[in-house]
């Protein structure tokens, strides 16, 4: 994926504010990102390169399942993420290129750390995103998956944050 | 003063176990001998190696297995071991191809068990006996209906009367399909911190539901309320109605109406209202074939089937295949997988998916909260001293006990409670090793 420097700086910039609005619990405000019509996806640790409509995953969200998933965690009764738990998110290795039709297509690296009772689980993998050029943030995301870099989900247990 | 770990008195409704059981490192080994060392377990399905030279490699009670289809079709499982000197010939979760080869020193075997080659052989004397040097099954491999059990003891009872009435129960999920069913590629593999008997607990309660997944069933009423919106109607408040069953040998079921969608065959909003006449055909297939009565199981009702000592299959939306593994007291491994009818239509297969992963993962929208209840109370077992008693009489006055009841759980205790204390009958089989002797509890009242 070949990336020219504007176009990178400006993808690393979007990315670097919503991982912000994911680490301060802004979810509403993470949400306004995405697109009406839109996807976040995380494939099994076994099946990185499955497809998400004959293969299991780890999460597969549309708009209106993406939505209850952003209101479930905010209320009291989330109780994975009740109290909330703290999140940090590194993001590097950034690649970015224009995919036709105003569409950006971003390859980047992550780390994401989750606190909570006592333990720290470290979830490390790659962004796989298609983000459409325009809105407050300067993109809208149309696909998002968070694609792990581990063999299993141990020892988290679960994904209970938004990767 | 002594003792026991479970309390059962009919007579007062009251059925009480003793959390030790929970955290006790003794426990778990009086658990492996006694009860994974003496029973069928669940090792995986036949479609995880559908083609001849297909392989996975996966831990059950305690030993390295590789389950493989060899290149005359045949499903085989051995051990994971060199006959030579011991090192795993299967180092990878999954692949394909002609060998399994150890790489220590290149001993190299067919999927049929064969040692095929090994190099420099003719340094080895004339009493070498090759075909000695096979790899090793199990002592007992057996299926039924494609899924696929081991056991280390030779002297167990058949895997089917084993299975006992959870038979036709797992009879029922697979007659959704008039061919056969298969697992889908992608494992849901995952760890909880928590003693594995939690695990068999929450699968098959009904109770927590309300409680536990107050957000869950939230998103439910949403989407089936923006649903029958859609469609002029007025939704029904949703309930769940159904009993818990002993089928024996330690299985236990809950089965009961739900007001989701199921693939096989039941249309409920939000599902496309496209799908509404696709699925009341497949039902009225159905009822052609087995009865009304049956079809209406087959395709109405959701069951959580729990099969002694370490397989769930829920089949609720989607149909879950969950297996676990005791790792530590404290710790347990899981797999999940999703079971569906080999061939379904496009559009019913992606509500399969949809379903299963909102609710029935990891990542979804309720296991994360299973995995947090069942975590708190294994932080709440440290003080098992001082409060040595968990409480699981729900429903005992019943006549029926339901869904919210548990009777299912007393049902998997008190076969353990029979099999961890060396019961020689309750593995069914009398011979095999001497198990070993548990102490009652002592102390902490």
């Amino acid at each position: 994926m070949s990336s020219s420097p504007d176009l990178r700086a400006a993808v690393e910039e979007f990315l670097y504010h919503e991982a912000d609005l994911l680490d301060t619990w802004r979810l509403d405000e993470w949400l306004a990102l995405f697109t009406d019509e839109c996807s976040y996806l995380i494939p099994a640790t076994d099946r990185p390169d499955g497809d998400p409509f004959r293969d299991l995953f780890l999460v597969q969200d549309d708009r209106f399942l993406l939505e209850q998933r952003v209101e479930s965690l905010m209320t009291k009764t989330a109780w994975a993420e009740s109290p909330h738990s703290t999140t940090r998110r590194l993001i590097g290795n950034v690649r970015a290129a224009d995919a036709g039709d105003g569409a950006v297509a971003v390859q980047a690296n992550f780390i994401v750390t989750r606190a909570r009772q006592s333990t720290v689980d470290t979830y490390p993998g790659r962004y796989e995103m298609l983000l459409e050029r325009g809105g407050p943030a300067g993109f809208r995301i149309r696909m998002r998956k968070a694609v792990l870099a581990l063999e299993e989900l141990r020892p988290h247990g679960r994904i209970s944050i938004i990767l | 003063m002594e003792q026991p770990f479970i309390v059962d008195d009919p007579s007062t409704d009251t059925f009480r176990i003793n959390r030790r059981a929970m955290v006790d490192p003794e426990v778990l080994a009086a658990e492996r001998a006694n009860i994974f060392d003496r029973t069928w377990l669940y090792l995986g399905h036949e479609s995880e190696v559908a083609q001849p030279g297909d392989y996975v490699s996966r831990t059950v009670g305690g030993r390295a297995l590789v389950l493989c289809r060899d290149h005359d079709g045949t499903v085989r499982v051995w051990l994971n071991t060199c006959t030579h000197r011991g090192a795993t010939v299967c180092r990878e979760t999954k692949g394909h191809g002609r060998f399994l080869t150890c790489f220590y020193h290149a001993w190299s075997f067919d999927l049929a068990g064969n040692l095929t080659t090994l190099p420099d052989a003719e340094a080895y004397g004339p009493g070498f006996d090759k075909a000695a040097l096979a790899l090793k099954a199990p002592p007992r491999v057996d299926t039924y209906r494609g899924f696929v059990f081991v056991s280390y003891n030779p002297a167990v009872i058949p895997l089917v009367d084993h299975l006992a009435g959870a038979r036709d129960y797992l009879d029922l999920v697979c007659e959704q399909s008039d061919t056969t069913m298969a697992i889908l590629p992608g494992t849901q593999e995952y760890s909880i911190e928590a003693n594995w008997k939690l695990l068999v607990e929450n699968s098959i309660d009904g109770y927590h539901a309300m409680s536990t997944h107050a957000t869950y069933m939230d998103y439910l009423i949403t989407a089936m309320r923006k649903a029958a919106e859609a469609l002029g109607e007025k939704l029904a408040p949703p309930s769940l109605d159904g009993h818990a069953h002993d089928l024996g040998n330690g299985h236990a079921v809950i089965e009961y109406t739900a007001p989701w969608a199921r693939p096989t065959a039941r249309w409920a909003g939000p599902l496309d209202p496209a799908l509404r006449e696709p699925l009341a055909a497949r039902r009225a297939e159905l009822a052609e074939r087995y009865g009304e009565e049956r079809a209406r199981r087959i395709c109405e009702t959701s069951r959580n089937l729990f099969i002694f000592p370490n397989l769930i299959v829920n089949d609720i939306m989607a149909v879950t295949v969950r297996a676990f593994e005791p790792v530590t007291p404290g710790l347990m491994h899981v797999r999940a997988w999703e079971l569906a009818p080999v061939g379904e239509p496009a559009a019913l297969h992606e509500v399969r998916l949809d379903n299963f992963l909102t609710f029935l993962g990891p990542g979804g929208l309720a296991t994360p909260d299973d995995v947090e209840a069942l975590e708190c109370c294994q932080r709440g077992f440290t003080s098992w001293r001082e409060l040595p008693w968990s409480d699981i009489s729900r429903g005992m006055a019943q006549e029926r006990p339901g869904i919210t009841d548990e009777l299912q759980m007393r049902v998997f205790w008190r076969r353990w409670n029979q099999m961890i204390g060396g019961d020689p009958a309750a593995a069914g089989g009398g011979e095999g090793e001497t198990p070993v002797r548990l102490h009652a509890v002592g102390g902490g009242r």
